[in-house]
């Protein structure tokens, strides 16, 4: 027993500093699950989960909107004229080359699609501003562009490049796909073995 | 009673609390119309408390429901489309009281010491309301709703390195789903209101603590007793003198509220708009997308600054600024004196820019910005809202330096009245 009417101050101090931080990081610790419950649920992840298309029916010129995550997926079997259209935006577009990661490695380049059928274009169908659904244009012509976004303005050409000076930062993203049964199928999500 | 009152203090500080928050509570003598805005504010919050819990007995947080049982309330709940309307009103009538609230602030220097504090719970108060509002539009789960979440929760995933899984965080999904929903309408009526009532107690509790300001920006607190009454010679007791100035202004603010509750409950599109009226259909986008009109001067901001380095950060990053910019008010304000009143024309003129600004940018806000047409390659509508933007920006940076170069006279000892 210590003397009652003196307090060491130190080993108080220590004791309440101790007592607080194992409290506070005890604090810390259990708020984790309930940060946690917040990501996506096991319903959830499976709801996003690679989807089969079947394009063997789409023609020249069509597109077909699909759903992938609850996103809309647009396939596009592009015309001659669309992508004959593609070189001649080259400069008018932001990204040309697709530098900027929106796309797997295998649609790098002008059409932004698999070489296998380069003219069938897959797109994640939301602006790269703020999450709207741009519009289709299918009409060709040297001043028009292939997607217009109606909420903020922003332009995108026949392959999802973005035109420079719209509030659109970047190209629409390609997701990951790859073709099944002869090139007459489609598999969006997934992309593995092909 | 008595017996009964003395009972309750002395197991409860029940007259004590009543005397010092409001009872016997010295407030200045000068208060004019500006000073009807606190009170209404707290009044419109019981509003929204006592509509929205009705609301929630016949409201489904599901995304297949929602939007039906929002139609269910408005057709087949016994007066179900008064309380509806009761809560979408008072949302927007929330913002209007608080924002000439804040506008009250600026005409009198409000938030100058030793107020600084009770201006920082106010605008947690104002940051507090924004979440609440956000959070409840997406419940009715029409187009606007889903369209409108989609595009501020996108803000956050243009936060680099962290902003996508950020999102989906918040969402607790890849897209806008029912579970952001049903976790929505969680923040909406339980966790936002009980952070917003204990930021109201916080912020009434500093006010009563420093006392309040007046349009003279006397230090009425301060100031010699009245030998006669024993309180500070400027000051009246808020009870019964400004209980019955606010009730005639709770009076006069239900006339306008109750014309627009049972007449004009859309406003022409404004407090409720036309594409809500349709439900969420995450394939198909609004062809305008325009948020409520209280957000309209920050998303005007927002789509004002063009992306950089291959990113739209910062546009989010201004609009967050813009909002957070307030806080700093009490230490960028270099004046000698807080009110408007005896302040120059260096802090006035600034101050009419400010209000035009924020008005002119809610009101490019609500349209496309194509609207305006086109100068050369610029849209008009963008080129203002930049102009603009800057205008914003340049009121609160250059503060502290026109401020202090205002001439100002000496503030009175006294109040005039």
């Amino acid at each position: 027993m210590s003397n009652p009417t003196t307090v060491d101050v130190k080993r108080r101090r220590f004791l309440v500093n101790a007592t607080a931080a194992v409290g506070g990081i005890g604090g810390v610790v259990a708020a984790v699950p309930f940060v946690l419950s917040m990501q996506p649920s096991e319903r959830a992840k499976a709801a996003g989960a690679p989807i089969e298309v079947d394009i063997s029916k789409l023609e020249p010129g069509q597109k077909l909107d699909v759903e992938w995550r609850g996103k809309p997926v647009w396939i596009i079997d592009r015309t001659k004229a669309m992508m004959e259209s593609l070189a001649s935006f080259d400069d008018k577009v932001a990204d040309p080359k697709s530098k900027i990661d929106q796309q797997p490695a295998y649609a790098k380049n002008e059409a932004r699609s698999r070489p296998v059928r380069p003219e069938v274009l897959v797109l994640v169908g939301i602006c790269t501003h703020l999450g709207c659904s741009p519009m289709f244009k299918p009409e060709v012509s040297l001043t028009s562009e292939g997607f217009y976004c109606p909420c903020h303005g922003s332009k995108f050409d026949y392959a999802g490049r973005v035109f420079k000076g719209v509030p659109a930062p970047i190209n629409l993203e390609v997701p990951p796909y790859k073709y099944l049964a002869n090139n007459t199928k489609i598999v969006i999500g997934d992309d593995s073995g092909a | 009673m008595s017996k009964l009152l003395t009972w309750i203090d002395d197991r409860f500080p029940l007259t004590k609390l009543w005397e010092e928050q409001w009872g016997k509570y010295v407030a200045p003598k000068n208060f004019n119309f500006w000073y009807y805005f606190g009170s209404l504010a707290a009044f419109v919050l019981v509003i929204q408390i006592v509509s929205g819990i009705f609301l929630t007995m016949n409201y489904k947080p599901d995304a297949t429901k929602a939007f039906e049982s929002v139609e269910y309330i408005m057709r087949d709940v016994p007066w179900g489309w008064l309380i509806r309307y009761i809560h979408s009103t008072g949302a927007s009538a929330f913002f209007i009281v608080v924002y000439l609230h804040m506008f009250r602030g600026l005409l009198y220097g409000s938030y100058r010491k030793p107020r600084e504090l009770l201006w920082i719970f106010g605008v947690l108060i104002y940051l507090c309301l924004m979440g609440e509002a956000f959070m409840g539009y997406l419940l009715p789960w029409g187009q606007m709703s889903y369209w409108g979440a989609q595009v501020i929760i996108n803000l956050f995933s243009a936060i680099p390195y962290v902003g996508k899984d950020l999102a989906v965080w918040i969402r607790g999904d890849y897209v806008i789903s029912d579970v952001t929903l049903n976790r929505f309408f969680a923040f909406h009526v339980i966790a936002l209101p009980l952070v917003l009532i204990g930021l109201v107690v916080a912020h009434l509790m500093a006010l009563h603590e420093v006392g309040s300001n007046n349009p003279d920006g006397v230090d009425v607190k301060h100031q010699p007793k009245d030998p006669r009454t024993g309180i500070p010679l400027d000051g009246i007791y808020s009870h019964p003198y400004y209980s019955i100035k606010d009730i005639v202004g709770v009076i006069f603010f239900l006339f306008i509220f109750s014309i627009v509750v049972f007449f004009l409950p859309e406003m022409g599109g404004y407090f409720l708009e036309a594409n809500n009226f349709i439900p969420a259909n995450s394939l198909k986008t609004p062809a305008h997308i325009a948020p409520v009109w209280y957000f309209t001067p920050y998303y005007s901001i927002l789509r004002a600054v063009p992306p950089m380095f291959d990113s739209q950060f910062p546009g989010v990053a201004c609009m967050g600024i813009a909002v957070l910019a307030f806080f700093a008010l009490p230490w960028i304000d270099k004046g000698a004196v807080k009110s408007i009143r005896y302040r120059g024309w260096w802090f006035k003129i600034p101050l009419a820019i400010f209000v035009v600004t924020f008005v002119i940018l809610g009101w490019l806000g609500t349209m496309p910005t194509d609207a305006l047409g086109k100068l050369g390659d610029l849209e008009i509508a963008t080129l203002l809202a930049r102009i603009f933007t800057i205008l914003y920006f340049l009121w609160f940076l250059l503060m502290p330096w026109y401020t202090k170069r205002d001439k100002t006279k000496p503030e009175p000892e006294r109040v005039t009245g």
